[in-house]
């Protein structure tokens, strides 16, 4: 007897901690604490353990798989230490390229969604018609009904994926955003320069 | 921006129709940027204004001097833009804003400009998340996961269920085969009894003789006394139909059937006429109810 005897409750963590595993290592997304209970047929509360015993196991600097909590679920990813390696395989087609429109885009949906394009174009000032295309065909963004009011033109929200390509457990944990304060007091700076030089 | 001594006069001023723009939707000098807008083959929408005005201002800073004229029609140009552009944006809202007192417009205008920035400020958030987060690989598939199929069915008694089952599992009876294997014991076998009888006795009782035999038996029984008497070997006598058959020994002893011996048929005798031209002795072991 060369390890210590385990308790039987640990024993059936253990067990269930595998089911999880296996469970996770097939997902295509983040499965939430419901959805992985359901599928083991064990109770919620139980589930929750046996992901903090697989969270102790698949690590950053311990394990090449890594267990995340993202886009309100948990999912297998690889280590952060093996970015380089899974760059030469594998292609991002999400994130690839985004562009400064696209971002901005996307962060107003982000933000104010569910939204529609001429909402989207009223912010930015100019036509968001492309870069929502763009964003719905990366998958980031999707359709979420329409305006309330008759002909209402369709509105998008972001999708879990965008919440698990930026690496958040839900929307709630985007910054809260200053107001214009900081950004209109460095433009009025750069013009006072501007006036100073000038004036020189 | 009042100009103040000394920034008049000529020198190499700033030429708006010169300069270079780098924004998203445009790249090139001014008077490109106009003239496309002008044919309609640049969307106005698309093209980033503030970003022509802080292009002009740098512009303007890298020069000693001012070049009112250049400010002039820089302002008028871009004045103009704007106005297209708002047109562009804002079809339906022109009254709207018109309807407003200017301070009214100002704060308007204001809270949509601070939307702006705080859209531009989350896209540089967003960004730089991006950058923190992009040696995050992980598994994507093209959906997620099925979705859960509503089961359209009423609600079911699983007891009914199993009844139907338990109904269905049960063995079905046996169905008779006997029909198929009904076979007339061979007429040869009885033609011999007959003959023994007939030796011993000179006479019996047909009814008698097989009493104790089932319907099949007493068929090929009866066949085997007819084809005897066929072969004039014996006699028969029936007071009256359904009375009991009499069999008799014929008295003539010169019967071609007489050497015909058990297991050795050579002379047997012609096929009854019901039984066509083929051999008897196939037939006799061979009646089905069908043949019969």
């Amino acid at each position: 007897m060369d390890r210590p005897l385990r308790l039987i409750p640990g024993d059936a963590l253990d067990r269930l901690a595998r089911t999880l595993e296996a469970l996770l290592v097939i997902a295509s997304a983040p499965l939430s604490v419901d959805e992985l209970a359901e599928a083991a047929d064990d109770d919620p509360e139980r589930v929750e353990p046996a992901l903090r015993l697989l969270g102790e196991r698949f690590a950053e600097e311990r394990s090449g798989i890594v267990l995340e909590h993202v886009a309100g679920g948990w999912a297998f990813r690889a280590s952060r230490e093996e970015a380089d390696a899974c760059a030469r395989l594998f292609e991002r087609p999400a994130q690839r390229n985004l562009s400064p429109a696209a971002l901005e885009t996307l962060a107003i949906v982000a933000y104010t969604g569910p939204c529609s394009r001429p909402d989207i174009a009223r912010i930015r000032g100019v036509a968001a018609d492309s870069a929502v295309a763009n964003l719905v065909e990366r998958g980031l963004i999707a359709e979420a009904g329409r305006d309330s009011a008759a002909g209402g033109a369709v509105r998008y929200r972001t999708t879990p994926l965008f919440e698990r390509v930026f690496g958040l457990e839900s929307l709630s944990e985007l910054p809260r955003l200053e107001d214009v304060g900081a950004d209109a007091r460095e433009i009025r700076d750069r013009l006072h320069v501007v006036a100073e030089k000038r004036s020189a | 921006m009042s100009g103040g001594a000394g920034f008049a006069g000529g020198g190499a001023g700033v030429s708006v129709q010169e300069l270079e723009l780098d924004l998203d939707a445009f790249e090139g000098p001014f008077d490109l940027l106009l003239a496309l807008v002008l044919k309609e083959e640049l969307d106005l929408r698309d093209v980033d204004l503030a970003g022509i005005v802080t292009a002009f201002l740098e512009r303007l800073a890298e020069r000693e001097e001012l070049d009112l004229e250049a400010c002039g029609e820089f302002l008028v140009l871009i004045a103009a833009l704007l106005e297209l552009k708002a047109r562009a944006l804002f079809p339906d809202e022109t009254a709207e804003l018109a309807e407003l007192e200017p301070e009214e417009a100002a704060e308007e205008l204001a809270r949509r400009l601070a939307e702006y920035r705080r859209a531009k400020e989350a896209a540089v958030w967003l960004r730089d998340r991006l950058a923190g987060e992009g040696d995050r690989f992980f598994r994507l598939g093209p959906a997620p996961l099925a979705p859960k199929v509503e089961t359209p069915l009423a609600p079911q008694d699983p007891d009914a269920l199993a009844r139907m089952l338990r109904a269905l599992a049960q063995e079905p009876p046996d169905v008779s085969l006997a029909h198929m294997a009904l076979r007339f014991p061979p007429v040869s076998q009885f033609l011999e009894r007959f003959r023994s009888v007939l030796r011993g006795r000179t006479r019996f009782d047909f009814d008698t003789e097989v009493g104790g035999l089932n319907r099949l038996e007493q068929a090929s029984a009866f066949l085997a006394v007819l084809e005897l008497r066929r072969a004039g070997e014996l006699t028969l006598e029936q007071a009256a139909p359904f009375a009991p058959i009499r069999v008799k020994r014929a008295t003539l002893e010169a019967s071609p059937a007489k050497p015909a011996a058990p297991g050795q048929k050579t002379a047997a005798p012609a096929a009854p006429p019901w039984q066509e031209n083929t051999a008897q002795e196939e037939r006799n072991d061979s009646w089905t109810v069908r043949s019969a």
